[in-house]
């Protein structure tokens, strides 16, 4: 279904601000501002200008085949989507329940997964934001500046990341666009060396990650009602909670709230996400917009991912994360908790969680033994759902009597966001805009809040894209007011506005 | 007859009868080749194993061994023929080894990393060739053929049951299944024929089987393309008792 996507009185006296692309997030999309004739915000639209193909290609291709194909969506978080879609063919084997060393060689896996995709967020993507401030020059907004300052700090960051991507090697063959799981189980087993190697350095990682944990959550002390008031609103979230409302990244059941905290449904079986979750889609981008069918189209959009987790789950079934859970969650009377940079602080709990998660796994004899796959009825129809770094992924096929994929349905993480990250935006631009005049630091603000939701945009488009970026403010008669451009060197000037 | 050939400066024997390729293979010499296999009847079609021989080309899988001649295989200029071959193989289908499952078993991605083969020269075709999945446990996707006819030789030789054929031609050629409605669930093919598991590339697999082997456990991952292709030699050897 498609909805009208200009929703003022007068459409015609809109002028438009765009920014394109932002930077530093996964993927390639952009920006535009309407504004009405005082220069309030009307709208604001983050456009996915990436086409995403996946649903289709996949269409005739054997259902085994589909695990390891669709990885290749993205660089970032591929176990994601290798999981997702093999949890999804284990419905189409009919195995109803994994070996538990396939149980456990996955979520070893997915663990390995958070844990380098949180931390290549945090410290190269996020951290020269938190660091130097969201105004700084630009000579200091990377990695190489988070260095030069702290090299203690992006050592460690680089060492987690690699830990997480040891993980991911040793469990499916590859850094990136490995194969561990297959339809009904894994194709491997830890060996008492593959597990010595990794115990070898996980005590530092839990150590790191908690120290990763206490910088944020010392951040957020020093200087809470900004970060809590930047861009802020409140919204519903969705994740998977476990049986008892553990945090559970693997597996779970569905649980929504609403923007008061309550919960709207619980433990849904994710095979029928469907009569809960709805899509429609919008001319101005290529990503689709979900939104929960008891809210409707217009109220029922939400947040997914670490701040819906850590918000929705009851508590985290490992002690270190689940006391800094409880830490954000009492934080200045639970004043974080709808806070779009809290998405940071949660990030790292979550990293912590992943740690301590790769340390009780490593202990555990399973990982050894050579039970691997399980078969039984075949479906004609597989759902696998996954918290994936960003939030819940959901992969949906169906498949005909010959086994090709007729049907496939993804909705990523990113794309359970889209509306979140727009009013997100819209609200930054309120805080921020100031007259005709787009400036350095309302781009570098919005790029910021975006940021905080971890985008992967060519994951949710599924395709790959570059970066310089432009702001350009367009009246209602088309005539260019004002153009900012920012060059992949970082240059910014500001080329003589010509007529659009 | 038998004697002795020189080649890339080696002198090796040869048994009366041979090939260059099987007598180099005896030698331990490989000389790159898609559609040959030991034991089946040259084919000669794939042309990745010319050589020269006393000056001229020739497919080391179907020219004799002759005494005294000199024998040029792994030179620059035949392995940039190689190459270009072997790209036109690849642009020529659909072979997307990120998604095949038979990546890391698959003698053509085998003999490009081989050959070094590491970017295209040519325009990819992007043919709609389709994939015939009607058998219950045997796949067959003409995407990744590669027209070596091996399954043709193998159902019809081995197995007595032609299954297969080439249909078309040039650039149309396509394997072609012997049932009317031109459908592998029509015909008597099975898992167990050689037709099925001799398929150099990811064109007739068994269902469901699919990434069973981890990384770093596969045919390719512990070893070279052309030790693989030696060891077959000394297996055909073994399985004929000489």
């Amino acid at each position: 279904m498609t909805i009208a996507y200009e929703t003022a009185a007068h459409p015609e006296n809109l002028r438009r601000v765009v920014i394109d692309p932002i930077s530093r997030v996964e993927g390639h999309g952009k920006v535009t501002l309407l504004l009405d004739a005082d220069n309030r915000i009307q709208q604001a639209r983050l456009h996915i200008v990436e086409f995403r193909g996946f649903e289709k290609f996949v269409q005739g291709r054997p259902y085994w085949e589909v695990p390891v194909l669709v990885q290749r969506l993205c660089g970032i978080c591929p176990v994601s989507h290798h999981l997702a879609a093999s949890k999804a063919m284990d419905m189409i084997v009919g195995a109803t329940e994994l070996t538990p060393t396939a149980d456990k060689m996955r979520r070893l896996l997915h663990f390995g997964q958070i844990l380098q995709s949180h931390a290549l967020h945090f410290f190269y993507l996020a951290s020269p934001d938190l660091l130097f401030g969201f105004d700084a020059d630009i000579a200091q907004r990377n990695i190489v500046a988070v260095a030069a300052a702290n090299p203690q700090l992006a050592r460690q960051g680089v060492l987690l990341r690699k830990y997480g991507q040891e993980v991911i090697r040793v469990t499916s063959g590859k850094r990136v666009h490995g194969s561990c799981a297959v339809p009904g189980g894994v194709n491997k087993h830890l060996t008492p060396e593959e597990r010595d190697y990794l115990l070898a350095d996980i005590e530092r990682t839990v150590a790191w990650s908690q120290e990763a944990v206490a910088l944020i959550r010392g951040m957020y002390s020093e200087r809470s009602e900004f970060l809590n008031g930047f861009g802020f609103f409140r919204s519903a979230y969705v994740s998977l909670v476990r049986g008892d409302g553990a945090l559970d990244l693997y597996h779970g059941g569905l649980r929504a709230r609403n923007t008061r905290g309550e919960v709207i449904f619980d433990h849904v079986d994710y095979a029928s996400y469907w009569d809960h979750i709805f899509e429609v889609t919008k001319p101005w981008s290529y990503m689709k917009f979900p939104y929960l069918r008891a809210l409707g189209p217009e109220d029922g959009w939400y947040r997914v991912g670490p701040l819906a987790r850590i918000n929705n789950c009851d508590f985290i079934p490992t002690p270190l994360a689940d006391a800094e859970r409880i830490a954000f969650r009492g934080f200045d009377n639970g004043s974080a908790t709808h806070a779009n940079l809290a998405y940071h602080w949660t990030r790292m709990i979550e990293m912590l969680h992943a740690a301590e998660g790769i340390r009780e796994l490593l202990a555990d004899p399973d990982l050894l033994k050579n039970d691997l796959v399980v078969t039984g009825t075949r479906a004609l129809r597989g759902v696998g759902v996954i918290e994936a770094p960003r939030g819940t992924l959901i992969h949906h096929y169906r498949i005909n009597e010959d086994e090709q994929i007729v049907r496939a349905n993804l909705i990523v993480s990113t794309t359970h966001n889209n509306e979140a990250m727009n009013e997100a935006v819209r609200q930054v631009a309120l805080q921020y805009l100031d007259g005709n005049e787009v400036t350095e630091p309302l781009l570098n603000h919005i790029e910021v809040v975006i940021r905080a939701y971890d985008p992967c945009l060519s994951c949710a488009t599924h395709a790959l894209g570059q970066m310089p970026l432009e702001v350009e403010i367009v009246d209602a008669a088309g005539a260019q007011v004002d153009v900012l451009r920012r060059d992949a060197d970082g240059t910014v000037s500001r080329p003589d506005a010509q007529p659009a | 007859m038998s004697g002795h050939f020189i080649i890339d400066g080696r002198t090796i024997p040869f048994r009366a009868g041979q090939t260059i390729m099987e007598a180099a293979a005896d030698a331990g010499v490989y000389i790159p080749h898609l559609c040959h296999r030991p034991g089946y009847t040259p084919h000669g079609s794939c042309k990745l194993c010319t050589v020269d021989v006393d000056g001229r080309p020739a497919s080391a899988c179907t020219a004799k061994a002759q005494e005294g001649s000199i024998v040029e295989n792994d030179t620059p200029a035949l392995n940039d023929d190689r190459r270009a071959l072997t790209e036109m193989l690849f642009v020529e289908g659909n072979h997307i080894c990120p998604a095949c499952e038979k990546t890391g078993d698959c003698q053509l991605q085998a003999v490009a990393y081989h050959l070094k083969l590491v970017s295209y020269r040519f325009d990819h075709f992007y043919p709609a060739r389709g994939v015939d999945a009607s058998h219950p446990d045997i796949l067959l996707d003409r995407n990744r053929c590669i027209l070596c006819d091996l399954c043709v030789r193998a159902s019809r030789d081995v197995d007595g049951k032609n299954v297969f054929e080439i249909g078309h031609r040039g650039i149309r050629s396509r394997v072609i299944v012997n049932a009317a409605s031109g459908r592998l669930a029509d015909t008597d093919i099975d898992v167990s024929d050689a037709a099925v598991r001799v398929c150099p590339v990811g064109a007739i697999l068994i269902k469901r089987r699919a990434f069973a082997v981890p990384i770093g456990k596969r045919t390719y991952d512990l070893k070279s393309v052309a030790e693989v292709a030696i060891e077959e030699v000394r297996a055909q050897r073994e399985d004929e008792g000489g």
